[in-house]
């Protein structure tokens, strides 16, 4: 059994590694600028995080295999380097493999975090809220007026409780229900909660992040290629969390500028 | 016969009443079996409600037969809404956290074992100790009665977070009622908690017998008491912050929801509270719980492993202050579940590091279990099958760490299903694997009777093959992007992933089914099994050393002597290959650890 019990450990960790080694499953592609580095990052941790699990998976097994059920007048032995041997080889290989993943990690992490997005980004804001994003585009003025919670009313169509008579900031905001963006032009994204904790999260854009409620919190990200994403809710806010999505339409900048005035005209 | 110093005085005296003995039984070893029985029904209780969301996962509108009349409006026609199915995943992750994986390899093994294993007749303080399964007794009734009243049970899951769970009704069914029946059990389970680890520390350090030095402690005694000191500081902030939600339902108070929150077009009455206060005090619980229901394992696996292979590890001392660094450590890496939260992003680095850091002790307690098991003669039954395979998972568990310990990875494996298979494997499945390896290695002392050894390996079997095959496709899902608590799967994107889900629902059907042979064989060996000698796997730590099952004062009105370091093993003495830590002869040994 013992024999047997080793053949199968080897045999799922031969099985658990080939969906990654042949990319069955696999993120969808990248179309930002900073998504690479994430990519290149989790690459570089798959290898060492497979090569850990293989050999101690095997190890495992190969020790199984050899020192299980062994006769009465078999001898006991201690592994040769004994702990300090072990204890050193976890210090100096996880130890180096620690550091090279912090190090490296950072770069990845600080691109998208502790790097202020450029003078010349377009802001952008979005509200979520049980469960659907909103959007607000700051039109030809450049200024977003003021939020007032009190004025929302969902059902006149009123989702951020804007006040055009007295805010002239808000009378030229665009608010829409899908998010589209220019291509290779970064966004300033401005996130605002209505109500309980939601995310915003676009896979093929590298990027997901909280809103929290009473906390205005920014990202900023350019995306590469022109199509259609889905922006999804990652954060448990309630019945339909698993229905709160919207689309992302990335477009050329004749087709954006072209999508913004005839939002413009719907308002 | 082994030596024992002067006679003990008991320090109270054997029960007469069937509700002293059984009920409200002063005796360590009665609570212990109580801690190990609720743990049971938690979990037979969490096993369907999983299973209930694997089929709804896998076949949305599928109708349940019997499940309308668990809920009416949670599953009109025995078909599972979505709300229902968010409230069916909270209930399953609360009873496994609190109620599985912390009550039955800590509060359950350590209540029966750590008094005997120090050598004392029972905990320092006996009411206390009942108190503390009572009231973590009540914690789970209070948590299952949400199923019974009002609009179900909270649907906000096990994390709970703000300002969901604070906002009230008007957030979604369970969000009332619901919460504040979760934040009241959870209170209460942490009471209870906070009462078992003041007695397990001050046994530890207190009533350990004559010749009982601290090393001379068996692993899982060091286990239990490693475990018990972050018991103490992790559910003592875990509790204030249970009763300050209950405060913004109950009282009007504002810890956790800020101003000028709107819910159906009405602002809210609460204003400066934080949203993420919440979350820093949760998750410096949540961590440490991590750790709380995975270092008993190491200590349980380490010693059935030992007893096994008929030789001690490479060494005793870095196992323990391994388990030490993961302890202070788990501290001090909280915030990496926080990493996309809204949390200042150079904390994430500062949570980062020591998150990569703490692999190093882990990395240790593997490679010393793994290389002792060079050069032994390793029996294999169905104890040590388990022990061998909490290896195999806490491994795949845990290389998959490195992915979410970093923040940039983060961003895209973040509330993915790659997380859930990480802390299933890592936390669920290995803790589960330890308690099966202390379930067939500690019944019969604790039942007095053996457990069938056929049965069990076939539950071993089902149980391995089928975890990987449940858990090592949650992370292909994740990799590709699946986010956790969905209901179902409207997205266009996560349509081509059905199929991976339907497979995981058979794998969890098959393997919950297995457990059902475990559970057959605990009932019917518990009556019908074979008597257990008084030390069946010629085991060497103190709980062998005594009658099967024990006398009320462990020892039979004796303090017994110890004059060893806990594992002997690989010795020629008198009795065989190992030497009993009471037995005076004295051996020559090749293991003494430098």
């Amino acid at each position: 059994m013992a024999k047997f019990f080793a053949i199968t450990i080897v045999v799922i960790a031969i099985l658990s590694a080939i969906p990654i080694l042949r990319h069955t499953w696999v993120a969808p592609e990248d179309i930002s600028t900073h998504g690479h580095m994430i990519d290149e990052q989790m690459s570089e941790t798959m290898v060492e995080a497979g090569i850990s699990f293989l050999a101690a998976q095997l190890i495992l097994a190969l020790f199984i295999w050899q020192f299980s059920n062994r006769g009465s007048d078999a001898k006991i032995k201690s592994f040769p380097g004994g702990a300090r041997a072990l204890v050193m080889a976890a210090l100096l290989l996880v130890g180096a493999e620690v550091l090279a993943l912090g190090v490296f990690g950072v770069k990845a992490w600080a691109n998208v975090y502790l790097t202020p997005p450029s003078a010349n980004a377009m802001p952008i804001q979005v509200q979520a809220g049980q469960f659907a994003f909103y959007f607000r585009y700051p039109g030809p003025d450049g200024k977003l007026g003021p939020i007032h919670p009190e004025l929302i009313n969902e059902g006149a169509q009123d989702f951020y409780g804007l006040d055009l008579e007295h805010d002239p900031d808000s009378r030229d905001d665009i608010v829409t229900a899908e998010m589209a963006i220019p291509v290779n032009k970064e966004v300033h994204l401005l996130m605002h909660a209505k109500d309980v904790g939601h995310s915003f999260f676009v896979r093929e854009l590298r990027v997901q992040q909280d809103f929290v409620p009473g906390l205005d919190v920014s990202l900023h990200f350019t995306a590469t290629k022109v199509g259609k994403y889905e922006i999804v809710c990652t954060q448990l806010c309630g019945l339909g969390h698993y229905n709160m999505k919207a689309y992302l339409e990335v477009l050329s900048p004749q087709d954006f500028d072209d999508w913004l005035k005839k939002q413009q005209a719907m308002q | 016969m082994h030596d024992m110093s002067a006679p003990a005085a008991h320090h109270h005296a054997p029960p007469t009443s069937f509700i002293r003995k059984h009920v409200f039984s002063l005796d360590h070893k009665v609570i212990g079996k109580q801690y190990y029985a609720l743990a049971l029904v938690a979990a037979l209780c969490g096993m369907v409600l999983s299973w209930l969301m694997r089929i709804h996962l896998g076949w949305t509108n599928v109708a349940i037969p019997g499940l309308q009349l668990l809920s009416k409006n949670g599953a009109p026609g025995g078909v599972m809404t979505p709300e229902y199915y968010l409230q069916l995943m909270t209930m399953h992750g609360t009873i496994m956290v609190f109620f599985v994986l912390t009550t039955a390899p800590f509060a359950a093994f350590g209540n029966f074992f750590l008094p005997i294993q120090v050598g004392a007749e029972d905990m320092p303080f006996p009411r206390i100790n009942m108190s503390s399964f009572w009231v973590t007794f009540l914690a789970f009734v209070v948590l299952m009665s949400a199923f019974f009243v009002g609009d179900g049970p909270t649907l906000g899951g096990w994390t709970q977070y703000a300002p969901l769970n604070s906002v009230g009704a008007a957030a979604g069914p369970g969000q009332g009622l619901g919460v504040v029946l979760w934040m009241t059990s959870i209170a209460l389970f942490c009471v209870g908690q906070l009462l078992g680890a003041l007695n397990f520390i001050t046994t530890t350090l207190d009533l350990r017998v004559k010749g009982m030095s601290l090393m001379r402690l068996p692993l899982t005694a060091w286990a239990w008491f490693i475990t018990s000191c972050m018991g103490l500081t992790a559910f003592a902030v875990l509790m204030p912050a249970c009763i300050l939600v209950i405060l913004d339902h109950v009282a009007g108070t504002s810890f956790f929801v800020p101003s000028n929150s709107v819910i159906n077009d009405q602002v809210l009455p609460h204003s400066g509270g934080s949203t993420l206060l919440w979350q820093h005090l949760f998750w410096f619980f949540g961590h440490p719980e991590v750790y709380i229901a995975i270092i008993p394992g190491i200590g349980i696996v380490s010693h059935i492993l030992i007893t096994n292979m008929r030789k001690p590890m490479l060494s005793q001392r870095v196992l323990v202050a391994s388990m030490g660094a993961l302890a202070v450590l788990s501290y001090m890496v909280y915030g990496h579940h926080m990493f996309v939260s809204g949390m200042n992003p150079v904390s994430a680095l500062a949570f980062s590091f020591p998150t990569l850091v703490i692999t190093i002790p882990a990395t240790i307690i593997v490679l010393i279990q793994v290389f002792s098991l060079y050069g032994s003669k390793l029996r294999i039954n169905s104890a040590s099958l388990f022990a061998l395979g909490f290896i195999s998972m806490f491994v795949s568990g845990g290389v998959t760490g490195f992915f979410l310990a970093q923040p940039s990875i983060d961003i895209m494996l973040h509330a993915t299903y790659f997380v859930v298979g990480h802390f299933h494997m890592v936390m669920g499945v290995a803790a589960m694997f330890g308690i099966f390896a202390a379930t067939y290695f500690w019944f019969p002392k604790m039942a007095g009777r053996m457990m069938n050894e056929t049965l069990g390996k076939i539950h071993f079997w089902l149980s391995f093959v089928g975890t990987y095959c449940i858990f090592m496709p949650f992370h292909y899902l994740g990799i590709a992007g699946n986010i956790r608590r969905y209901s179902s799967f409207p997205d266009d994107f996560l349509q081509p992933l059905i199929p991976v889900h339907r497979w995981i629902t058979v794998a969890a059907l098959i393997t919950g089914a297995a457990q059902l042979i475990f559970l057959y064989n605990l009932i019917h060996s518990r009556f019908w099994g074979k008597p257990a000698p008084d030390n069946p796997w010629e085991a060497t730590s103190l709980e062998w050393s005594t009658a099967t099952p024990p006398p009320g004062d462990n020892f039979g009105g004796k303090h017994p002597v110890v004059y060893h370091d806990p594992y002997q093993y690989g010795v020629q003495s008198s009795v065989g290959d190992y030497l009993m830590q009471t037995s005076p002869e004295q051996v020559k040994t090749e293991h003494e650890e430098k």
